[in-house]
């Protein structure tokens, strides 16, 4: 049901206990372990997605248009850096309710290779240009509202709780990259050529966002988890709506990246995200368990 | 030093026992914390602290981030400790606490005029923002931010990300001097 949990850390515990529930004297065991499992796996999405687009938005700082921006793209990465520690730091205490011994955020962060990131591929997508980085921004706003907004009505307490704080922090990224939208759409010819390459190229990725495999579907039905598939409608809707105010044209492409339930979410990324990690987790690969 | 080093456990139990300070004494300790970033203001009045009480010899302080990515939170516990470690009090307990999300609304009243008289806007209430436009509902009306120098009304939002997490950055169109807006939050 879920993919293994294939990490590469010297400090990981034992894969394979998230096995698919098979009969026997132990299957209530297994069951509880496998949803468990489940559940570290949707942590793991949700945080890596927060701590992936940080590390692209860190890589903005010195080089932005202005300072002000420079600044205000380095405080909506801390903000993703922050939320993505809260569900990492979860993600490693469920770690340690399903084997005994679970990692913390910073092992999780950075001691796991490429195919054990469960984050959405558009997260990964490079900075490209100023327009390329609010598109990736404005798509991943309005489905990330919607989504934290829902899962604060979740079952477990933890993950409610988790969505409330971010939640407020991103009505504030939601905001900022409508602004820039319109004002880049309805801007110069240049700038308006350029949002609207930016969000030509990115199309393709959104799709992710709104796929449930099995196991996010499983935990929607325990109530701790939300079925993505229902937030594509008013995703279009408000997004539409801004592109409308902006003079820019929704992309209408079908066809999506990371379908098939093989995305970023099951561990399949683009050739991007190998390049961010050995920047982000350059220091602790080369001088393991150093301190600030 | 020398004499405390010499005494036994026995003693040393004795005395945590003893010196448990009354819990508004602790309250009191911690309204002297300054918070790193915004020093004209504590911690206790920023809000995050949430509450403080005694399990068995232990003291249990409670207290919640203002935005989850602040890199004063760890300055922040420091502080803590520090300052309970003076009243004598070593073993405490630092909880982080979600829930409920912290507001800028719990900012103490007496604590906004000195923010205004320290060159920051002290945030509105946050059931008050303004979202009215005459052109589009995407296109935001901001709300009015006194200059905390000038008093104009007369400003201009710069970015809704400014020094820290939880300051915009505006300018004065009058005196002509940029300043931070603590965010509703």
């Amino acid at each position: 049901m879920t993919t293994p949990n294939a990490s590469m850390s010297a400090a990981g515990p034992p894969q394979g206990a998230n096995s698919s529930p098979s009969g026997g004297s132990a299957a209530a065991f297994v069951s509880l372990a496998a949803s468990v499992g489940v559940l570290f796996d949707y942590l793991l999405r949700l945080g890596d997605t927060d701590v992936v687009l940080a590390q692209r938005l860190g890589e903005w700082v010195g080089h932005g248009p202005v300072l002000e921006e420079d600044i205000a793209l380095a405080n909506v990465g801390l903000d993703l850096l922050g939320q993505g520690r809260m569900w990492l730091s979860y993600a490693g205490e469920v770690e340690t309710r399903l084997h005994g011994k679970g990692r913390t955020e910073d092992q999780l962060a950075f001691l796991r290779d490429g195919g054990a990131f469960r984050n959405l591929q558009l997260a990964e997508m490079p900075n490209g240009d100023f327009a390329a980085t609010m598109a990736r921004q404005f798509y991943f706003d309005q489905f990330h509202l919607p989504l934290l907004r829902a899962l604060t009505q979740s079952t477990d307490p933890r993950v409610a709780e988790i969505a409330a704080k971010s939640a407020k922090e991103v009505t504030y990224h939601v905001e900022r990259s409508v602004d820039w939208v319109i004002r880049l759409g309805d801007g110069t010819d240049e700038s308006h050529a350029r949002m609207q390459r930016a969000l030509d190229d990115l199309w393709m990725y959104t799709g992710e966002m709104f796929t449930a495999d099995a196991a996010e579907l499983a935990l929607a039905a325990a109530g701790v988890g939300v079925d993505a598939r229902a937030l594509r409608e008013p995703w279009l809707a408000s997004v539409g709506a801004v592109l409308d105010e902006a003079t820019l044209t929704l992309p209408n492409g079908e066809w999506m990246q990371g379908g098939n339930a093989r995305g970023g979410k099951q561990g399949v990324h683009t050739e991007h995200l190998g390049h961010l990690l050995t920047e982000m987790q350059f220091l602790q690969r080369a001088y393991p368990g150093a301190q600030w | 030093m020398t004499v405390a080093d010499s005494c036994g456990d026995t003693i040393a139990v004795a005395a945590s026992l003893r010196s448990r300070p009354a819990l508004d004494v602790v309250w009191a300790a911690l309204a002297t914390v300054p918070d790193p970033e915004i020093p004209v203001i504590s911690i206790v009045e920023l809000g995050i602290v949430r509450s403080v009480s005694w399990e068995g010899p232990q003291l249990v302080v409670k207290v919640t981030p203002t935005y989850s990515g602040c890199p004063a939170t760890e300055m922040i516990n420091t502080l803590i400790r520090e300052t309970l470690s003076v009243l004598g009090v070593t073993d405490v307990v630092l909880v982080n606490q979600l829930s409920p999300a912290w507001s800028s609304d719990w900012i103490a009243p007496e604590a906004k005029s000195r923010l205004r008289a320290f060159g920051i806007a002290p945030p509105h209430v946050t059931g008050g923002r303004v979202d009215v436009s005459g052109i589009s509902p995407l296109r935001r009306a901001s709300v009015v931010v006194p200059c905390p120098r000038c008093a104009s009304e007369n400003t201009q939002l710069l970015s809704q990300f400014g020094s820290t997490a939880c300051k915009a950055q505006y300018r004065c169109l009058d005196c002509r001097e940029p300043f931070d807006y603590f965010k509703p939050h």
